[in-house]
């Protein structure tokens, strides 16, 4: 890894019982969700990791449990270092606490991964569905969800098909 | 015939008020501002000098739908555009027609999931439906001539 991660990855080692992955040059630490604010905190104050780049989510049903990573990339811009967190969350609507407080462009970023995957905030101050109509069930981008398509119509089943499509009232 | 060779001279000519009604209304259809997504480029190069929509009497396109009577729909429309698009057709006054234009507001195009509605006749009814990904603009301007011929085919009685 580079020489400019390493005080911030042992920092996190030690402070925080974060586990170090690396592969290539691309270094992540895991860390538990109780802690995720304080080792965002301590990066960016005490370690010059000065710009989120984005808060994502992954979901590894039924593969693995826990289910979701929570992943926040984060840069130094004076020494182009790039940091990544991984946050395992278990469970149908697990809650993080939201780091808004620290970083407040993770305001749509979280939301989104509100609409995407189930995962609440707390602390949020506007949680709600950004992509998807404020009234949707489910969340789509779950390994569960169907995929939601429409059947093809061909000449053997184009009536029983035609009759249950929605059709416009004029 | 009979009466035009009498009074041509003076400048008069008869005909059906279907007739007259029909082709002012072809020649003089101006449609709304609805391109959503690429299809969009294609119908603003259509309306532009190389393909010209206006030698067909579109001659502005306006961007509210209470001055608009043809509505293009140029594009994929999400579900959550749905209701947008609606409101907008409802608020357009009679008569009015609908083209959906391109694969995805025809019948959903590339995109067969859960947020892409699947084809704009879901909610409301379409006169045209031009093919293509896009179409290209001589295909938008085949579609808008079809449509003319089908508004200059309407009767009497079916006027809304």
């Amino acid at each position: 890894m580079l020489e400019s991660l390493k005080p911030a990855v042992i920092a996190l080692q030690n402070e925080f019982g974060a586990e170090v992955v690396e592969f290539r040059d691309e270094v992540s630490l895991i860390i538990q969700p109780e802690k995720n604010i304080e080792a965002l905190q301590a990066l960016r104050d005490r370690f010059g990791f000065n710009f989120l780049i984005d808060v994502t989510a992954v979901d590894y049903w039924p593969q693995e449990t826990p289910r979701f990573h929570v992943l926040y990339h984060v840069l130094a811009l004076d020494t182009n270092a790039l940091l990544r967190l991984r946050v395992p969350l278990n469970g149908n609507g697990p809650s993080l606490r939201t780091c808004e407080g620290v970083w407040p462009s993770a305001n749509w970023y979280e939301r989104e991964i509100f609409d995407m995957f189930g995962i609440r905030f707390d602390g949020h101050s506007d949680m709600r569905r950004i992509i998807m109509p404020f009234e949707w069930e489910g969340h789509p981008l779950r390994k569960d969800y169907p995929l939601g398509y429409e059947e093809v119509e061909f000449t053997f089943n184009f009536e029983e098909i035609n009759q249950r499509k929605l059709h416009p009232k004029i | 015939m009979g009466i035009e060779q009498k009074v041509g001279n003076m400048g008069v000519v008869t005909t059906t008020l279907e007739e007259v009604v029909n082709w002012s209304r072809t020649n003089s259809m101006w449609p709304m501002l609805f391109g959503l997504a690429c299809c969009a480029i294609e119908m603003m190069s259509a309306q532009a000098s190389t393909y010209d929509m206006s030698r067909f009497g579109m001659e502005l396109m306006r961007a509210s739908p209470r001055q608009s009577d043809l509505m293009i729909v140029a594009g994929r429309v999400s579900r959550k555009m749905a209701p947008v698009l609606r409101q907008l057709y409802d608020q357009m006054p009679d008569p009015k027609w609908v083209v959906a234009m391109g694969d995805c507001a025809s019948c959903g195009g590339v995109f067969n999931n859960y947020a892409i509605l699947q084809g704009v006749d879901e909610i409301v009814p379409v006169d045209v439906y031009v093919a293509g990904c896009p179409p290209r603009p001589e295909a938008l301007i085949h579609g808008i001539i079809t449509l003319h011929e089908k508004v200059k085919q309407e009767k009497l009685g079916k006027w809304k």
